[in-house]
């Protein structure tokens, strides 16, 4: 092991690429891996002006995207609509308790913890002050993120809608647009976000 | 080649916040406190536990119902297969194909690839170590579309209900396809992409480890 003699100054600029494991310099690479390509982290600096802004407009669109609903029937007249917590509610009371949480979960509930995870540790951040249980947040956005799947969502919206339009007049409700809105949103939000540079506001705030 | 890697040092680096940092003695990040390794624990055996059980549970998901609608006409019964097959007929082509993609393509491939990465991380193999890297890079991208199915059932059964002239009810097969996609999600997770390239870094020449 030459873990002892290696001065402790490099350790901390250098980086080591999560898929491959090959240490790399944190400053002048490319952002890229040099030997798997894997990204390690994306260039250029964005302030946190954008991420609050988008992630503000985001949890608005969310919450108006629960509260609204997301598709509707119209049988002879009579309209049929339902929400996203409607839904997940129906499912419920088919015995289909774990696929109503699942539901829940990917469209609501880990989306909802993701934006107002990022407003908790970009606000501060902003003000120049340290967000309590910063590692605490980042860790359980960390451990959200793969599980929130709106885009997927508003995918099976499509397929659901066309099926349906085969039976009935279906019309997409409101809560659709804001669905989209917030994927839209989350894309770009996950381009801009990057997590060295949360770190080195957080180093660089006041404690 | 500068082809380093972090374990030779005796640091790792945080899957979390990307922080390298020494898991001895204490396997925990300095800067964010998640749990630090040289590698993720036990990553083959709880591979193989997520794909046994993602794998058992994929003929279930595939052969029982996960749609059964009642009307005046009768009860029918719809599998994800005939989903697909009823969506073109009905001339919506691109839609049935993005379904048969998501649902019947993704799943398969995805189990099928990362038993091969297993497998190839399990007997060190040393060919085509870019293309496998990529291929769990893929993986790991396009699992969670399989959820697909899942929410278009949601929908059709919180909206074709007792009021209108047919009701759709959950068939246990979406239970079981759920359940295919999330183990699926957990083995890829489970799964350390640095074992691919460790081989390599065992057989390289002693002057380039210094």
């Amino acid at each position: 092991m030459t873990s002892r003699s290696a001065p402790k100054q490099t350790l901390q600029t250098a980086t080591a690429c999560p898929e491959c494991d090959l240490l790399v310099d944190g400053t002048t690479n490319s952002g890229h891996c040099s030997r798997c390509g894997a990204r390690l982290y994306r260039q250029g600096r964005h302030s946190l002006d954008n991420t609050l802004a988008l992630a503000c407009s985001a949890l608005v669109l969310l919450i108006a995207a629960n509260a609204f609903p997301i598709v509707g029937l119209d049988i002879q007249g009579q309209r049929i609509e339902t929400t996203v917590i409607g839904a997940a509610v129906s499912l419920w009371r088919e015995e289909m308790g774990m696929v109503a949480i699942l539901v829940l979960l990917s469209t609501t509930v880990l989306p909802l913890i993701e934006l107002a995870g990022l407003v908790w540790m970009a606000l501060p951040l902003r003000l120049g002050k340290r967000p309590p249980g910063f590692s605490w947040v980042f860790r359980v956005l960390h451990m959200a993120h793969p599980w929130a799947m709106i885009e997927v969502f508003i995918m099976g919206l499509l397929v659901a809608l066309v099926k349906l339009t085969n039976v009935a007049d279906v019309f997409a409700g409101a809560a659709a647009w804001c669905f989209g809105c917030v994927m839209l949103l989350l894309a770009i939000l996950h381009t801009i976000v990057e997590p060295r540079d949360l770190w080195q506001a957080w180093e660089e705030a006041e404690q | 080649m500068s082809g380093l890697q972090a374990i030779r040092t005796g640091t790792a680096t945080c899957l979390t916040c990307g922080m390298l940092g020494s898991p001895i003695p204490r396997p925990v990040c300095k800067r964010c406190g998640s749990s630090l390794h040289f590698r993720k624990p036990n990553n083959i055996q709880r591979t193989w536990a997520y794909l046994i059980a993602a794998y058992v549970l994929y003929l279930p998901a595939n052969l029982l119902p996960i749609t059964i609608t009642r009307s005046i006409f009768g009860t029918q019964h719809d599998t994800i297969m005939s989903g697909v097959v009823y969506l073109w007929h009905s001339g919506s082509w691109a839609i049935s194909l993005i379904v048969f993609i998501a649902s019947v393509v993704v799943p398969l491939l995805k189990l099928f690839s990362l038993t091969l990465l297993v497998i190839s991380v399990q007997r060190r193999w040393c060919g085509e170590v870019m293309r496998r890297a990529k291929l769990y890079r893929i993986l790991e991208a396009i699992g969670r579309w399989s959820m697909l199915d899942v929410y278009v059932v949601t929908i059709l059964v919180a909206l074709v209900r007792a009021e209108s002239l047919a009701t759709i009810s959950p068939g246990s097969g979406v239970l079981a396809f759920a359940a295919v996609v999330i183990l699926s999600m957990l083995a890829a997770m489970a799964f350390d992409p640095r074992l691919i390239w460790d081989p390599l870094d065992e057989t390289q020449p002693k002057e380039n480890v210094k």
